[in-house]
């Protein structure tokens, strides 16, 4: 089964990443805070105490959801194509939740704000996240699971 | 009140970007991680420009004795690469290439696909209780 593409939107892709690093830029600059989704998650839920202050924590993830809803409404919809069982979406945030804790950080934490630091730890998790994401989608495609 | 106020401006921000760059599309990012199928490389340009903003906000901060909000910078300072930061980098990796799927996009994805995302991070709320249920060692 192969998922039909359309071209990959370089542009767009460029764009949207630019408004993603000024959202990260500002909580930087003006709350001193990275802006790494997975530890601000489990701020605002209250699976980690510390940090961030919960009001700050919990309005960013709130921003999220309204963020993605307002674009799609003066975009006149935007289309998602989410893994159909939910056996593969519930074993897939199971590891991402536990391993997002275990390594400190996620895309955004690592990838986006501990990469333009230089920081030796994002680099090092970056790097190992990719390859071992690498690794599985072609170990799904040479199982047939894609 | 202005500090969450400010939060829930970047969160938005955050959203908008995500939805801009095709990234709250699942099969979209797992494209970019499939490397023997048809290979999608928006990915990599949405970690470009995200880049951009951000080294030029580090320089800037460099600069700042404190945020211009807040009363001090927060920030990790950590430098030791130890095995909890590889095996955790490690299973993160394997959960995002099964589901297409980070805690951003897929909380940015709550409004746009509620059942899938709620799914998902129901499972990412479970497992990140788990971890924290892990002895601490060393």
């Amino acid at each position: 089964m192969t998922a039909a593409f359309p071209h990959a939107q370089s542009v767009d892709g460029f764009v949207g990443g630019l408004i993603i690093g000024i959202a990260a830029a500002v909580m930087l600059l003006a709350l001193g805070r990275i802006a790494g989704v997975s530890g601000l998650t489990a701020r605002a839920t209250g699976i980690a105490t510390g940090g961030a202050s919960r009001s700050v924590a919990i309005a960013f993830v709130l921003g999220l959801p309204l963020g993605s809803l307002l674009t799609a409404q003066i975009a006149g919809g935007t289309a998602v194509h989410y893994p159909p069982s939910p056996v593969l979406l519930i074993i897939a945030g199971l590891l991402v939740g536990f391993g997002t804790r275990l390594g400190s950080g996620c895309t955004s934490g690592h990838g986006v704000c501990g990469l333009s630091r230089l920081s030796r730890r994002s680099m090092f998790a970056t790097m190992l996240f990719v390859a071992s994401g690498f690794v599985t989608v072609a170990a799904m495609r040479l199982g047939g699971l894609l | 009140m202005k500090r969450a106020a400010i939060a829930l401006l970047a969160g938005c921000l955050f959203g908008i970007g995500l939805t801009w760059s095709g990234m709250v599309d699942p099969q979209r990012v797992r494209g970019f991680l499939d490397i023997l199928g048809k290979w999608d490389s928006t990915l990599a340009f949405v970690m470009a420009g995200a880049i951009v903003p951000m080294a030029l906000a580090w320089v800037i901060q460099k600069r700042l004795r404190k945020p211009f909000a807040d009363a001090h910078f927060s920030l990790p300072d950590t430098t030791k690469l130890d095995g909890r930061l590889a095996i955790g980098a490690i299973l993160f990796g394997i959960g995002w290439g099964i589901g297409g799927l980070c805690p951003g996009p897929a909380l940015s994805g709550l409004s746009l696909a509620p059942k899938g995302a709620g799914i998902f991070i129901a499972a990412m709320l479970a497992g990140m209780l788990l971890e924290r249920a892990l002895p601490r060692g060393n």
